[in-house]
């Protein structure tokens, strides 16, 4: 054994060591399921409520209010353009504008009880829990960055898209069956950007996250409507070309059936 | 009961798209106009994507122009060789509009240059119509006869070679303001996402006095070719015309332009335009009341793949 494997060995002991030391006695563990992991959209999709069920296994002595569960729900990232509207010349039109670069289409954050009681301002940070602990890359120049809280952009960013309903912020979106089992409904919209969210699930107590577990969905689009933004992607003359002639096929008819 | 709408991504009402149609068709029938410079800000206004409802309104007004002109036709209403001269110059003033409008957007401030462009030809357009029909009105109470066509006038482009004389339109004049008219309707149109009818009417019955139901025959038959042009150049280049949504629009449209068409035959020519006039001053204060009143929110975030 040379000096640099035994240096390697060492600290990976110490780690070993430290870990366990930082382990509660007994180690609970996140057994979770959703409802669904595909969600399809059809021609008459307006949007669907997913249910998250799950239990905390190995906790002998749980009793309400002793754990507290956080799940956060994350959308495709997506760029967006935030624009401020100021008056000039007595018209009010976009003079400033931010990019936010692939930060999330859809963002939900469900918590038993409000964030600020389950930990300090700190540990919510260092865990991302609450809209406002995630992170909103923004481009300014050639560089990418997150700013302070109270910039004006990123709070009317936060603003609009919860107006919009994609990003939502719900304290009573976990509830307790039992001490040990819960459940948390997460809602689609039918704006909903296609593509992969994925769910993280905290298990939380003392200020601590004990375990953390992580699933994902899918939001497709299907039948008809994937063939019709499939075609108009691939073939646009075609596609381009069928409207056209559609447009025509129904101004005949309307012509001929009004034809006195 | 609600539609998804594959390329707008989201879901809408049938019957408030149905309605929309409806309206804007009747509309259409009634005045000749292509009816985009209203339906473009509604289906703005009711959520989908600035891009999808530029793209795919051109849909809706083919189909309810191509209604409306099978009806003109039949009547023997349009002026074909009119209505081909100011097509191949208005081809040609959209081509011209495209490039201007990538310039502009450049330069930065096109939404404001849009804007300011809207309210100042709007207006225009409006005030004049409105003006001028409400004095033929007035003439018409008092018993005094008409006096819009005077056969001894002439404007200075009278003068002009390349005389042609357009039988339906009962006039003889030079290709040259024709070709002229139809680059700058071609133009306008392009930069400012509109058919353009709306200034093509009110161009060919004070400029070149052809008769406004020849004229709004004509303009619906020029509306039809540029856009059906316009659908199949949107889904080349952009991908964004919605089908589902052009179709719907397409139901609705048909049906209001055939009750539009007569409903503009039984009402007397100058209160049409009268109406008209109305109608655009109306659209107008409508975008003016936007850019001076102070909106309730200040910021507005936009997907950047749509903006493209």
């Amino acid at each position: 054994m040379n000096r640099r494997t035994a240096h390697l060995l060492a600290i990976s002991l110490a780690a070993g060591i430290f870990s366990f030391a930082a382990m509660p006695a007994t180690a609970q563990k996140l057994v979770s399921s959703i409802s669904t992991h595909r969600v399809l959209i059809n021609s008459s999709f307006t949007g669907t409520e997913l249910v998250l069920f799950g239990t905390i296994e190995d906790a002998p002595n749980a009793e309400i209010g002793k754990y507290d569960i956080v799940v956060t729900v994350r959308g495709p990232a997506r760029s967006y353009i935030a624009r401020e509207k100021a008056r000039i010349l007595g018209l009010w039109v976009n003079a400033r504008s931010r990019e936010f670069a692939r930060v999330p289409s859809y963002l939900a954050v469900l918590a038993n009880r409000p964030p600020r009681e389950i930990g300090s301002p700190e540990f919510l940070r260092a865990n991302r829990i609450g809209l406002q602990n995630h992170i909103f890359t923004q481009q300014i120049g050639n560089d990418l960055a997150d700013v302070t809280h109270s910039d004006p952009f990123r709070e009317a960013f936060l603003r609009v898209k919860t107006d919009e309903g994609a990003y939502i912020s719900d304290p009573n979106g976990v509830t307790f069956i039992t001490p040990r089992l819960f459940r948390a409904g997460v809602s689609i919209l039918g704006t909903a950007t296609t593509g992969d969210y994925e769910v993280e699930t905290l298990l939380i107590s003392n200020g601590k996250v004990l375990a953390k577990q992580q699933t994902a969905l899918e939001v497709v689009k299907t039948g008809f409507e994937a063939f019709v933004a499939r075609e108009a992607r691939r073939h646009g003359l075609y596609y381009g070309l069928t409207v056209a002639f559609l447009a025509i096929f129904a101004g005949a008819i309307a012509n001929l059936l009004f034809r006195k | 009961m609600s539609i998804y709408l594959p390329i707008a991504e989201l879901p809408i009402n049938i019957f408030l798209v149905l309605g929309l149609g409806a309206a804007v068709g009747f509309i259409s029938g009634m005045f000749g106009v292509g009816g985009g410079f209203l339906m473009t800000p509604l289906l703005i206004l009711v959520g989908i994507p600035p891009a999808i409802a530029v793209s795919t309104v051109p849909t809706h007004m083919a189909a309810s122009s191509f209604s409306g002109t099978l009806s003109y036709w039949r009547k023997k209403l349009i002026d074909q060789s009119l209505a081909l001269i100011l097509l191949a110059g208005s081809l040609a003033g959209t081509w011209f509009g495209v490039w201007f409008f990538s310039l502009l957007r450049r330069l930065g401030q096109l939404d404001l240059f849009i804007s300011i462009a809207y309210i100042v030809l709007l207006s225009g357009v409006g005030a004049m119509l409105s003006m001028e029909s409400i004095r033929a009105i007035i003439r018409a109470w008092r018993g005094t006869p008409a006096v819009l066509r005077r056969p001894g006038t002439h404007a200075w482009f009278h003068g002009l070679p390349f005389k042609m004389r357009f039988r339906q339109s009962r006039i003889y004049v030079s290709a040259i303001p024709v070709v002229a008219i139809g680059l700058s309707i071609g133009f306008l149109g392009a930069i400012l996402g509109v058919g353009g009818g709306f200034l093509l009417v009110p161009a060919l019955i004070y400029l070149l006095r052809v008769p406004t139901t020849v004229a709004v025959a004509s303009s619906m038959f020029i509306t039809l070719m540029t856009m059906l042009l316009a659908t199949v150049l949107q889904s080349m280049e952009n991908h964004t015309v919605d089908a589902v949504l052009g179709l719907m629009m397409m139901v609705g449209g048909v049906i209001g332009a055939q009750f539009g068409t007569r409903a503009g035959q039984a009402i007397r020519a100058e209160q049409l335009r009268l109406l008209l006039g109305i109608l655009i001053l109306g659209v107008a204060a409508r975008v003016a009341a936007d850019l001076i009143h102070k909106p309730d929110e200040l910021f507005s975030v936009i997907a950047k793949e749509i903006l493209r």
